[in-house]
């Protein structure tokens, strides 16, 4: 059974997806997404563990060896991808319950538990496949289960931003399969250990150009400024659930999507040093920090808010990533942790906030410091988490990449990271001041969210404040994974 | 860590910092509890600050005797503990605060009671996390652990200044968030990491971590990031939040922005000059001789604010605001001086401008308690309607233009002999002028207050404050608020007498560091 544990991490979601739409009984979906979620959270720590103790793990699909079957590689990176994923998707079900059945309602909730774990598949899939095929299969479950669910929001204007998502995402897709296309012509292997094999004796003009084809797409998967057009609306208007999942799941599979290609596919010397991968993302992240943290600023709904923040923070992680250095490497990874558990957070306690008052508008929170007292004390601990106050995550997040950044000698990167860190300040205190300062003016008596959104998004706030105060074992991991991407594993 | 025991002979001193901090912490939960309940919650609050100046008095003897006890606490980085360690001058900071804090209490209690204030337990509940903030500020073991409760502090008295819920109040408490913040994350962490990068380690170390691995301009711009990363010294053009600061009531300007807060600021400089350079590293670099010239602009530039404020009859608080923003500048410019006597001269500094100014606030709060007078054109004759209050800020006026029998003579007196043992004039020229400039704002007042008439009854008041009736028949105020100005005022004169373990702390500082 532990033998087989890579191919369930995917499978029992996946099985688990169209019973749930097919139950009749009311909560029976949700049972079974909690059950589905939480299962897959164990594999991926077994899965963890494994590699921690015995190194990489290589698993053939049917039996069928490497280059004619599909194969599944679950090493330091992909593991500690696979617990991010999973460990996000075990918190918001739970939430998901109430949230869902006053957004979504009773009769479609079945069809979003069913999406939400067809989607939970596709991005454990992309990250534990070791077949570019296969990861193309995985990127399209994914997306198109993310549309649906994005479109189930309580709004109309939730469609026209599942649309809009809808193209871009394929655009995305389209490039990505035309890049995986060619490097199969050639060098006639799927298999991402083989292309790493056989790709630096190919090169020419083909493989460059598939090169920039992956580049492109899936720097619009990972909303990558300046194609992060998709992503506003989409986290603005999906149902809470849904924005809290995809905020902290989506992009950053997408980020590991980058590592692993531009990694391991195609190593570090060819992306960095003869395609000057760096060149092209570091500014595009520094513009992605300042302009998106600057537009979020003048947001008035406190989701767009939000996800002009995730933009920002995407750029964090592609900075750390461009750097291309093991401390650089490691910030981007710990990055990829420690806004999950943050932005988790942030989305559900205004998930929590909409299933009380309707609105997610800045008025709509003005006054709620006193009426929502644990709703607004986790917006503001997860808040000060994103702005990296000492003892967050955020900190630590911080810590890393300007240390990586002073040691290239960057100084102006550094500053840049900071300054990003100073404009959260402004776009997070908008909120604060709302709730604390201002008047409560609703006629409805509003009180404190019912304890199951309240307490998973707890458990979010203490986790980013536990690896804020010992960050031991996220840094350790994430630093093992960069010096195993690096090449400098053992 | 040494062998040695501290409280009552069972805890260890390391221990006992630890207690520092949690102290206040538990305070504050217990003041949580007791909303109802306002003089259980009053008790509570004097109680907790009499328990912690017990525990910190208690690591006295160890620390004289050359222990320096420490604790490691958590380590969020690798090889980044957080750490506490008491040295000499944590311990003088501590000090200071945690006697001060006890005082405060006392005094708060008639004040916010006096002024009918709202929220007062969420204020007691800030003010305990603020000082526990300022615990951990004064024992921290390296950089991280100074910065994480220099962060934790601002936060802590973001809504003590922000009190009153005013348009006012949230803008200033804007400023003060927005530019200590700014200032800390922008320069400060930088000069952290950037530490960090070159050193390899960010401790705290006698003779510094920085020789030899950073020079030149290097050395110069790592000084300027520390210098204004801690905003919380008030070095100009960064002070503009500490005058914002004083829509907060009285006592949170005078425990927390005329000791705890500015004081953190001062001392944090003070700590990176002689644990993280090295003064002899500082001294030998040419890079670094600016830091004089922009502390000693500071202290005259606010002093010629002050000035103006009194030319206009304007508001005290302000005045006395911009005064501290030119004493903190005093403890920078005798760092400055790079050497062994000035930093002794600047550990005593904090010491003595905290026992003055905290007085001159006390008094100031006492009048708006009594009379609801804020501006400095009401104050003429009131001396003989509240002969104490305006007796104790007769003594503060005197330390802080360091007179003696004051504090701040003493202070002022190792500063000047710093300057002239590194023979540096300009910063000898500075503290006379400024010695002047400090008499010329402050005597003025002093003498109105006892030596002018009052004015009319009849003429409406200018200020703020609303007429409350018989407010012009006033006499001294709540006995709470006076006996704390006392206290601080006795406390001012008798540092100048006995000024034996101020004097042994600033010693042992600087001698750890040859």
């Amino acid at each position: 059974m532990l033998n087989h544990l890579p191919i369930l991490q995917v499978i029992v979601p996946l099985m688990v997806a169209p019973i749930a739409a097919l139950v009749r009984r009311r909560g029976g979906a949700w049972l079974l997404a909690v059950f589905a979620t939480w299962t897959s959270l164990g594999i991926a720590i077994l899965l963890l563990r494994q590699v921690l103790d015995g190194g990489t793990i290589i698993y053939s699909l049917g039996g069928w060896a490497a280059p004619w079957g599909i194969e599944y590689r679950v090493d330091m990176v992909s593991a500690y991808v696979l617990v991010i994923v999973a460990g996000v998707g075990a918190i918001v079900t739970p939430y998901a319950l109430m949230s869902v059945r006053r957004e979504v309602g009773v009769k479609q909730a079945p069809l979003l538990y069913s999406a939400l774990l067809l989607c939970l598949t596709g991005l454990l899939g992309i990250t534990i496949t070791g077949d570019v095929f296969n990861l193309f299969v995985f990127l399209e479950i994914s997306s198109i289960s993310a549309y649906a669910l994005i479109a189930m929001g309580p709004d109309r204007r939730a469609l026209h931003a599942a649309y809009k998502y809808l193209i871009m995402g394929s655009i995305g897709a389209t490039f990505i399969v035309i890049g995986i296309g060619m490097l199969y012509i050639m060098t006639g292997t799927l298999n991402m250990a083989d292309l790493a094999v056989r790709l630096p004796s190919v090169g020419g003009r083909t493989v460059s150009v598939a090169f920039a084809f992956l580049a492109v797409g899936i720097s619009l998967k990972l909303a990558l400024f300046p194609l992060h057009a998709w992503l506003p609306d989409a986290y603005t208007y999906a149902p809470s659930t849904v924005t809290a999942f995809l905020a902290s799941t989506a992009t950053k599979v997408a980020v590991y999507m980058l590592v692993r290609v531009f990694f391991t596919v195609f190593g570090i010397a060819f992306s960095f040093q003869t395609m000057n991968l760096d060149r092209v993302l570091l500014p595009l992240a520094l513009l992605a920090i300042l302009s998106a943290s600057v537009t979020a600023i003048y947001q008035k709904n406190v989701k767009r808010l939000l996800a002009y923040s995730s933009v920002a923070q995407v750029g964090y992680m592609i900075l750390g990533i461009s750097l291309a250095s093991v401390t650089g490497l490691t910030a981007g990874l710990i990055h990829l942790f420690n806004h999950a558990l943050m932005k988790g957070a942030l989305f559900m306690a205004v998930g929590a906030v909409m299933y009380q008052v309707g609105s997610v508008r800045i008025e709509a929170m003005n006054g709620l410091g006193r009426r929502m007292p644990w709703t607004m004390a986790a917006f503001v601990a997860a808040g000060l988490s994103l702005i990296g106050i000492p003892l967050t995550v955020g900190f630590i997040s911080k810590w890393f990449l300007v240390l990586a950044a002073v040691e290239k000698g960057m100084w102006l990167v550094a500053v840049a990271v900071l300054v990003g860190s100073l404009l959260a300040i402004v776009y997070v205190w908008k909120v604060v001041e709302a709730a604390y300062f201002r008047q409560y003016v609703g006629s409805l008596e509003v009180r404190e969210a019912p304890l199951s959104l309240l307490l998973p998004t707890w458990v979010l706030v203490l986790a980013s404040v536990y690896f804020g105060v010992d960050a031991s074992l996220t840094a350790g991991v994430a630093r093992m994974a960069a010096e195993f991407l690096m090449g400098v594993a053992p | 860590m040494t062998g040695e025991t501290a409280f009552l002979g069972v805890v260890p001193g390391g221990v006992t910092a630890l207690l520092a901090i949690l102290v206040p912490l538990v305070g504050a939960l217990i003041i949580g509890t007791l909303t109802h309940r306002p003089n259980l919650r009053e008790t509570a609050t004097l109680v907790t600050a009499g328990v912690l100046f017990c525990f910190v008095l208690s690591l006295l003897p160890e620390v004289l005797a050359g222990g320096r006890p420490g604790i490691t606490l958590a380590e969020p980085l690798p090889g980044i503990p957080i750490y506490l360690e008491v040295e000499p001058l944590g311990l003088l900071f501590a000090l200071v605060a945690s006697s001060l804090w006890i005082v405060t209490s006392l005094y708060s209690i008639g004040y916010m009671r006096g002024n009918q204030e709202k929220h007062q337990t969420r204020f007691y509940l800030c003010f305990a996390l603020a000082i526990a903030s300022a615990m951990g500020i004064a024992f921290a073991g390296n950089l991280v652990t100074l910065f994480t409760f220099y962060e934790l502090l601002t936060l802590s008295t973001y809504p003590l200044v922000t009190h009153k819920g005013t348009q006012e109040a949230m803008k200033a408490g804007r400023l003060y968030l927005g530019l200590l913040i700014s200032t800390s994350v922008g320069l400060l962490l930088l000069a952290i990491i950037w530490t960090a990068q070159v050193a390899g380690t960010v401790d705290f170390r006698p003779g510094g971590i920085l020789d030899g691995n950073v020079t030149g301009a290097a050395a110069g711009l790592l000084l300027l990031l520390y210098t204004y990363g801690m905003g919380k010294a008030a070095i100009m053009p960064v002070h503009r939040w500490l005058p914002a600061a004083m829509v907060a009531p009285t006592p949170v300007s005078a425990l927390l922005h005329a000791v705890a807060v500015v004081k953190a600021g001062v001392f944090g400089i003070v700590k990176v000059a002689v644990y993280v350079f090295g003064l002899d590293f500082l001294a030998r670099e040419s890079a670094t001789g600016w830091l004089v010239y922009a502390s000693g602009f500071t202290i005259l530039a606010a002093s010629i604010v002050a000035l103006r404020i009194l030319k206009n009859q304007g508001n005290l608080k302000r005045l006395l605001a911009y005064s501290t923003v030119s004493q903190l500048s005093y403890v920078v410019l005798a760092t400055a001086l790079y050497s062994p006597l000035a930093a002794a001269g600047a550990a005593l500094h904090i010491v003595a401008h905290a026992f003055g100014k905290i007085t001159l606030f006390f008094a100031a709060g006492s009048v708006y308690t009594t009379a609801r007078k804020t501006e400095i054109r009401q104050f003429r004759g009131i001396g003989r309607r509240m002969p104490w209050t305006m007796g104790a800020f007769a003594v503060g006026t005197l330390s802080m233009i360091g007179l003696p029998p004051a504090a701040g003579f003493i202070s002022k007196w190792y500063v000047l002999l710093g300057a002239f043992q590194a023979e540096h004039m300009v910063a000898v020229g500075v503290l006379v002028i400024s010695t002047l400039l400090n008499a010329a704002y402050f005597g003025p007042i002093v003498y109105m207050a006892f030596f002018q008439d009052e004015e009319p009854a009849a003429q409406p008041y200018l200020g703020g404050g609303n007429d409350l009736p018989g407010s012009h028949g006033h006499g001294e105020a709540p006995l709470p608020v006076v006996v704390a100005l006392t206290i601080t005022a006795a406390m001012t004169i008798l540092i100048f007498f006995f000024p034996d373990v101020p004097l042994a702390l600033a010693q042992a500082l600087v001698e750890g560091v040859r």
